[in-house]
């Protein structure tokens, strides 16, 4: 058995100029180098992207979903946030 | 955690789950679910990389380019296939080295199917027209299992998968347009995939330990027999279009329940081979076996240069 | 055949593109890793399909109704025109790697000067294929880096699949009659223009991937005039197996 593992990263493509990046998915590569050619020929094979960001999975901080609680809720009142809070007489038609 | 409040947790956990909520890795889970899509998800990517080796036998010999190609795409998709679902297994906290291990040891088990030779071309045919159309009814489903990354991976898969069907299918087809030599080898081939392809949908329901709990967690809508009757109802017409006939003596058209009956499945023999006493068990774990400890140099070698070459960066930064 | 250099010339392309991808071939699903197990097999599924390419333009030289499928395997071993290196067996990861990248460099300096061929056919393929085999020589040049510079066993490994392989790689400059006929007519390439140029990329990748650069001195020639070496045959009896054992049949 190896003594060291390949890490694992995550690969994020972009489909079209025009779009954002997109998760696409992970995989295993040595080197940073090593894991964009792999995300190249595993997760763009048919023809599915035009730029490719690959980060080691270990860089990713990801927020707690026992925390969800604390940190989406209190968003979920602010009304005022969104277009539909403000009545608009019919006649102003498009703002 | 006390024992009441991993209940309640438990109840939250279920209800989720009948909502059609999705289960991310980070959210709790109770271990069971953890162990049953650990167990669940590497059996089905240790079937895609041993699927690999029965069809990749026939990539050096196919009979025309056009054939050549699709067969190595096809091969190669398996590969991607199995990536993707070890991905998704480790984001369950288990390695993909771990689950290496646990094939190459015995331990893990993988789709009986791969077990048995490919020995003409017409089995590339065979291979992809009943047995990935027996996975692609086994996979359908699961593009809306309640675990994301599962669920993820298999849109993924089944969007790729097909043309796996086809490309068999077409195999089929134009043996049986062929030569007489060609349809039987394709009859010959029909009649060696035939049962084990319907026993790759799973031991009956009578037998089949994990179902219960496997629908409730949304890894399985169908049942193993009425996925099985599914399989047969859709497949003997296509049989009927490319002129073979269904080794089975008792297949026969119900007006009556609107399905085919069918004979008995031998499944003395299924449990044989599940138990590593099939025709290639132990070929196809070799090749694994091999595979993997071949490499080790290679995947060592690979972390000493990218670990030489960050050293030399951080030097050249002071 | 009217156009015998022509056919000839596109032969000698083509069969080093068919049996390295063969070779490619044999691997899928004996890799060191599933994400090199489906790395190579792209590459050899950008071979196969520049392959068919090279097939179908000689086929219709041929005319009589001739396939791509009748060039690729209905012909004898000494009427393959691929050169000694891309025959060469998949001893371990490192050879492969090796073979790949001595090809590659060659191969994309080929087709870089080929798409000015003023055969247009020869020259569209040729661009299209060079983007693949751009593609090619960087994840062969990158691996022989990791493996030259990785641990002693892999540096040890792979200086051993150099020094092997070395001596088939003059022979990519040699010409053939119908090379230098066409080059003549400038619809194909003077492959001796670029050999110092190829010498010096080979050699300079070497040294930083921290091996040595054997010398220049003994060589072997023989598969572009169709004599090959003894693994030739194996492969073809699988490559042509079902032609010769099925004949005059649709698949």
């Amino acid at each position: 058995m190896s003594k060291k593992n390949w890490p694992l990263w995550e690969v994020f493509v972009r489909s079209k100029n025009g779009l954002e990046h997109r998760h696409f998915g992970s995989l295993h590569a040595a080197d940073a180098e090593m894991a964009l050619e792999n995300a190249r020929d595993v997760y763009t094979r048919r023809n599915e992207g035009v730029s490719i960001w690959v980060v080691e999975s270990k860089h990713i901080t990801a927020s707690n979903p026992s925390d969800n609680g604390e940190l989406f809720e209190p968003a979920q009142d602010k009304v005022y946030r969104h277009p539909t809070f403000y009545e608009l007489p019919n006649e102003v038609k498009h703002m | 955690m006390k024992e009441k409040e991993v209940k309640n947790l438990e109840e939250i956990f279920e209800a989720r789950i009948a909502r059609d909520e999705k289960i991310e890795p980070k959210d709790w889970m109770p271990e069971k679910y953890r162990q049953t899509h650990i167990r669940q998800i590497s059996q089905h990517a240790h079937s895609e990389i041993v699927g690999m080796l029965p069809e990749g036998n026939w990539i050096t010999r196919a009979p025309s380019l056009r054939r050549k190609a699709a067969l190595l795409a096809k091969v190669q998709d398996e590969a991607g296939h199995g990536l993707y679902l070890y991905s998704a297994c480790e984001t369950l906290g288990i390695s993909r080295d771990e689950l290496y291990e646990q094939l190459h040891s015995g331990k893990a088990k993988y789709s009986s199917i791969f077990n048995y030779p490919t020995v003409t071309w017409a089995d590339m045919g065979a291979i992809g027209w009943l047995v990935d159309g027996a996975a692609i009814i086994n996979q359908v489903p699961l593009c809306n299992t309640s675990f994301g990354p599962y669920a993820r991976a298999m849109v993924r898969v089944c969007k790729e998968e097909s043309f796996h069907q086809r490309q068999g299918y077409e195999i089929m087809l134009t043996l049986c347009n062929g030569t007489e030599e060609q349809k039987e080898m394709a009859q010959d081939a029909l009649n060696r995939w035939w049962w084990p392809s319907l026993m790759m949908l799973g031991p009956t329901d009578a037998e089949s330990v994990h179902t219960e709990q496997s629908m409730k967690w949304k890894l399985k809508r169908k049942t193993n027999d009425e996925l099985r009757q599914q399989f047969i109802d859709q497949t003997v017409p296509q049989a009927d279009i490319l002129g073979l006939s269904i080794p089975d003596p008792d297949l026969k058209w119900n007006e009556e329940t609107g399905h085919y009956d069918f004979g008995e499945i031998d499944w003395d023999e299924f449990w044989q081979v599940v138990k590593g006493h099939g025709p290639c068990n132990k070929e196809r774990l070799q090749a694994r076996v091999d595979a993997w400890e071949n490499g080790e140099w290679v995947r060592d070698a690979a972390v000493a240069y990218a670990e030489k070459q960050e050293k030399k960066t951080i030097k050249e930064a002071v | 055949m009217k156009n015998e250099n022509l056919y000839r010339y596109i032969l000698g392309i083509a069969d080093s593109s068919l049996i390295l991808g063969q070779r490619l071939g044999e691997l899928c699903g004996h890799g060191p890793s599933l994400e090199t197990d489906i790395a190579l097999t792209n590459i050899s599924l950008d071979l196969i399909g520049q392959t068919r390419s090279y097939y179908q333009y000689a086929a219709k030289l041929i005319g009589d109704g001739k396939s791509e499928d009748d060039i690729a395997f209905l012909r004898i071993e000494r009427e393959y025109l691929n050169v000694l290196l891309v025959e060469q067996p998949n001893t371990h990861f490192g050879y492969v790697m090796a073979r790949q990248f001595l090809f590659d460099v060659y191969h994309l300096m080929l087709l870089s000067e080929l798409k000015n061929s003023s055969d247009e056919t020869l020259a569209a393929i040729a661009a299209k294929g060079i983007k693949e085999v751009s593609y090619h020589k960087r994840f062969s040049g990158d691996w022989i880096k990791r493996l030259g510079d990785g641990t002693q066993e892999s540096h040890d490994k792979m200086q051993d699949a150099i020094n092997d392989l070395w001596r088939y790689t003059d022979e990519l400059f040699t010409m053939t009659e119908a090379d230098a006929e066409m080059s003549r007519n400038n619809s194909g390439v003077d492959v001796t223009r670029f050999k110092e140029a190829y010498y010096e990329e080979v050699s300079r990748l070497l040294r930083e991937a921290t091996l040595e650069v054997p010398e220049r001195k003994y060589f072997q020639y023989g598969g572009k005039k169709g004599v090959h070496t003894e693994h030739m045959g194996y492969l073809l009896a699988d490559l042509q197996y079902m032609q010769r054992a099925y004949p005059n049949m649709k698949w």
